[in-house]
């Protein structure tokens, strides 16, 4: 094989890039092809599949194999075609309308199987290709035109979602930090099974500012609290926050009153998902401190692989299918001749 | 121990029918489908001719005893090629009140009723709404009666089997098959063997239904008013290779021989769901063909995994019924949008809505036809009988692979669940389906241009991700018709749904022309689809004995029609359709060839009858 020194030219397709002009899915798109190149992965392998919303024009900036398909039905598609072609390295784009409403079964569905996809859902609260109505992560009260006294759903929180759907990795990160995102996407290849990364995802037109506790120069030191493996979760412009596990509860806690030795130390390996669970718990929405990093990493046998094992045990043990045999297998008798 | 029961031999020879049609009826726990499969199969392989219709409630386990818990299974077997399972049964199997209560009106005039009386006692009378017992008053005065105390029987013959308590009753399905074999001459070694093999795992349960079969077989020889038995001799069918099959078992095979035929890994994609499920248990079997069955969360999943397969490079198949066809169809336009190949096979049932979900109907026609948004043309085609099942399946993957479109593969729940006898085919016979899979550019500068047509099929070529420089994005938005970039552009919409629908109807020219069986020129044309072939092959046949003149011919081709539907549709004064449902066929037949067309139509649970389709055109030609 030829070694792939790709740059992420090599997968900027010859297609105009129609976002609005400012909105967080640029900067989405050029992570994901500086992830491309540096994969090492021949481009040929790689297929990106998604659902319908603004985030899902995405396949078609991509040089790679790709579908734009129908409304929430990404991670089934994409399922089909991991488990028919496990070489495949299969990327799902989807946003939180497609992703959490009207997708919602295929996406917990395609989490517990482990299919070897890498789900990244921009999570921007809002559906913009329709023109702002509210969506399943936009907060109680919010004013929209669908929701003109406010809205009254109860909203998801995705990284809890992902983790009850029995997901292997969940990660959250957020558009305006290419630097983590690109981490966040390196561990996800890193995975072996489905790899679910929340991207909060600013949405200048309908829902601008939207992370702005993330975001802004002022807040977001104070509320951005960055998963590291191994290491104790503090945060803070001068790290003086961090959090404890007390009765399976995750606080937020100062680090001078309780010392250092309180502090939880992240481990995103821990197979009791319960841990992470409860680090999610920590924000309902990007309106205060928010973890973003990887909260779960944990190794299961993936479904693509499984199926085609089953397949390949199968010819094992009974040798290739014959189809002669095949149809005389529930007796014959002879008529004449 | 069972080893031990010897069986009787028939001690004066038989009486030979040339057909009779048997009816085992029961309880929907008493294991009729059963008794009734394994009459079916040792009289195939005796070499009968047979057709069979099963038919069981749509609870799993309706309540004991009641008149919508009876499970029934109908056989004709014949001597002579015969192609419905019969209209009138001439011999009634009951294994209870309600069994008798709800199948002795379909009984011929002087027709057998044999009766488990051990279940005649009051409760079960009243349930089944008697308010005399049927044994002693005069319901069967016009019948042949064999009353039998079949569970009796059965508690003495499986007796030191070692099977005790409430589990020896199960057995008397055995015992009722046990008094079939005997008095219709039905070899016992064969269903000796298969209950063993069945068994094989629970050696005291196989005993205990050896023993049950032993039991009646020879409780036949002892009584005297079964000493006249009968015989049905083998059939004279076209020599070959036969074996017994289901429509869904066929379909399944069909599938798989696609497959093979196609060098492809077959994907099936698809969610649990009467009548159609038996194909994703008879596939799930198979997996050493390279067979995959995906389970999916829902009916959508269903068939978008099978889109995803589809676009990975396997033959991608969904199947479904009518409540899940609905479900499919913005994944089935995508596909269609997409120009993939994918079969999506529809085992129709009684609708709308969950319907009917174990009776058989024709009346996803139009949905088939019609069931997607925008203009939307797609191939439809229908399997006939289990027989014809493996062969048009066949045809349906290849139309798919050739024209990269999906395709509509309608059966139901006659073909799916009747069996009959099918010549195995010469499969050195069967088409080449391997897909041109493009692997180089195919533009004048070197480019890939997902969307330039093959200038004969109007097909896109196939480009499997894996393959280097071919990269490319389809969606659902318009197309360009040769870059396959999204376009917005007016002329191009145009186009392209010109060219999506020219592709369609040009498979006309790449399928057979209707044949017409009509060897005495007749006036009167009788056209059908699907499963009411047997039925109208039938009528046809017998009234043709009667010198009645009638033409018949069956459409397999749906959309598009056959080129030469129009000009045969000329040549009679009368076309008759009769089709399960309310006219569907018919409606498309008007809209096209502006001309009047006779429908013989209902929706009543049940295939046509071989006299109602007789009737209808006797009174048309008169
Ligand atoms: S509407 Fe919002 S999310 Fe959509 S492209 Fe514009 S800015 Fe981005």
């Amino acid at each position: 094989m030829t070694t792939l020194d790709y740059t992420r030219a090599d997968f900027q397709s010859d297609q105009e890039v129609r976002w609005c002009p400012g909105c967080g899915d640029y900067t989405i798109l050029a992570s994901v092809q500086k992830h491309f190149a540096q994969m090492g992965i021949p481009k040929e392998k790689v297929a990106v599949i998604s659902g319908i919303g603004c985030s899902s024009r995405f396949p078609y900036y991509v040089d790679t194999y790709g579908m734009h398909s129908i409304h929430g039905r990404a991670p089934a598609i994409a399922s089909g075609l991991a488990s028919s072609r496990p070489d495949l390295d299969v990327w799902v784009i989807t946003g939180d309308g497609d992703a959490l409403s009207i997708g919602g079964n295929h996406l917990i569905h395609a989490l517990r199987r482990n299919m070897n996809l890498k789900i990244l859902l921009f999570n921007n609260q809002i559906y913009g290709l329709t023109k702002g109505q509210y969506s399943p992560t936009s907060e109680v009260g919010k004013r929209t035109k669908s929701t003109p006294m406010g809205s009254i759903d109860y909203p998801f929180n995705p990284v809890s979602l992902a983790l009850g759907a029995e997901a292997s990795f969940v990660a959250r990160t957020i558009d305006a930090d290419p630097k983590h995102t690109a981490q966040v996407l390196a561990a996800a290849s890193d995975h072996d099974g489905s790899a679910f990364i929340e991207i909060y995802q600013n949405c200048n037109v309908f829902n601008d500012k939207a992370f702005i506790k993330l975001t802004g120069k002022e807040e977001r030191d104070d509320n951005r609290i960055y998963l590291e493996d191994g290491k104790p979760v503090v945060f803070g412009a001068d790290d003086e926050f961090g959090v404890v596990l007390i009765g399976g509860h995750a606080r937020i806690v100062e680090r001078e009153k309780v010392g250092d030795g309180a502090i939880h130390v992240h481990d995103a390996s821990e197979p009791d998902p319960s841990v992470a669970f409860a680090l999610s718990r920590l924000n309902h929405g990007p309106y205060g401190p928010t973890p973003l990093g990887v909260l779960r990493k944990v190794d299961r046998p993936t479904y693509d692989k499984a199926i085609n094992d089953q397949v390949a045990e199968a010819k094992e043990a009974r040798g290739d299918g014959d189809l002669a045999s095949l149809i005389a297998s529930q007796g014959t008798w002879q008529v004449g001749g | 121990m069972t080893d031990q029961i010897e069986l009787h031999d028939h001690d004066s020879a038989p009486e030979a029918l040339d057909k009779v049609i048997i009816r085992f009826a029961g309880d929907s726990g008493d294991g009729m489908q059963l008794a009734g499969t394994r009459f079916t199969d040792s009289s195939a392989l005796f070499g009968n001719d047979l057709a069979t219709f099963p038919s069981y409630p749509a609870e799993i386990r309706a309540p004991q005893g009641t008149l919508f818990g009876v499970s029934s299974f109908q056989v004709q077997i014949a001597d002579y090629d015969i192609l419905t399972a019969g209209d009138q049964p001439d011999v009634l199997v009951a294994m209870n009140p309600a069994a008798l209560k709800s199948n002795l009106e379909d009984l011929r005039p002087n027709g057998t009723v044999i009766i488990n009386t051990d279940a005649f006692d009051e409760r079960n009378l009243e349930k089944a709404g008697y308010d005399t017992s049927p044994l002693e008053d005069d319901t069967l005065n016009s019948y042949k009666v064999h009353k039998i105390p079949m569970e009796k029987l059965t508690k003495d013959a499986v007796d030191g089997t070692g099977v005790t308590g409430r589990a020896v009753l199960r057995s008397k399905n055995m015992l009722a098959l046990g008094v079939m074999a005997w008095l219709f001459n039905r070899p016992p070694e064969t269903t000796i063997e298969w209950i063993e093999e069945k068994f094989a795992k629970l050696p005291e349960v196989a005993a205990a239904n050896v023993a049950a079969f032993k039991g009646g077989y020879n409780y036949g020889f002892s009584t005297e008013a079964l000493r006249t038995t009968y015989t049905v001799r083998k059939a004279a069918l076209e020599p070959g290779t036969y074996t017994n099959v289901s429509g869904n078992t066929a379909t399944a095979w069909g599938l798989i021989a696609a497959a093979q035929l196609a060098g492809l890994d077959l994907f099936y994609g698809t969610y649990p769901i009467t009548p159609a499920s038996d194909i994703l248990h008879e596939l799930a079997r198979h997996k050493h063909f390279g067979v995959k069955t995906f389970q999916a969360e829902d009916e959508i999943a269903g068939v978008g995994t099978a889109v995803g397969a589809a676009f990975g490079g396997s033959l991608s198949v969904t199947g479904t019924s009518g409540p899940g066809l609905a479900l499919k169809s913005e994944a089935v336009s995508l596909a269609m949008m997409i120009e993939l190949p994918l079969v999506v096979i529809d085992v129709q049932r009684g609708g709308p809505s969950t319907g009917l979900p174990t009776k058989p109907e024709q009346s996803d026609l139009l949905f088939a036809m019609f069931g997607r948004h925008g203009e939307a043309p797609l191939p439809v085609i229908a399997i006939s009988s289990p027989s014809d099942a493996f062969e048009t399946t066949i045809e349906a993957c290849r139309i798919a692979l050739k024209y990269m479109t999906p395709v509509i593969l309608l059966s139901d729940n006659n073909v799916a669940n009747g069996s009959e006898p099918w010549k195995l085919p010469d499969l050195g016979g069967l088409p080449d389906l391997k897909p041109d899979f493009i692997t180089e550019p195919n533009g004048e500068n070197g480019e890939f241009l997902p969307y330039k047509r093959d200038a004969e099929t109007f097909a896109r070529p196939w480009a499997i991700p894996g393959t280097p420089g071919l990269e490319h994005r389809v969606g659902g938005l318009e197309k360009n018709e040769t870059t396959g970039n999204v376009s917005y552009v007016p002329s191009n919409h145009q186009a392209m749904t010109d060219v999506r629908a020219w592709k369609v109807a040009n498979i006309a020219h790449d399928i057979p022309p209707l044949e017409v069986d009509d060897p005495d020129g007749a006036d009167v044309l009788v056209l059908g689809w699907g499963s009411s072939y047997p039925p109208i092959k039938a009528a046809v046949n017998v009234l043709r004995k009667s010198g009645t003149k009638v033409a018949q011919a069956h459409l397999r081709y749906l959309n598009p029609f056959p080129g030469n539907l129009g000009e045969v549709l000329d040549r009679y004064d009368k076309v008759l359709v009769p089709e399960l449902n309310t006219g569907q066929l018919r409606f498309l037949l008007r809209a096209e060839f502006l001309r009047e067309i006779e429908g013989l139509n209902k929706v009543d649970a049940t295939p046509f009858k071989v006299e109602e389709i007789a009737s209808k055109i006797q009174e048309l030609i008169a």
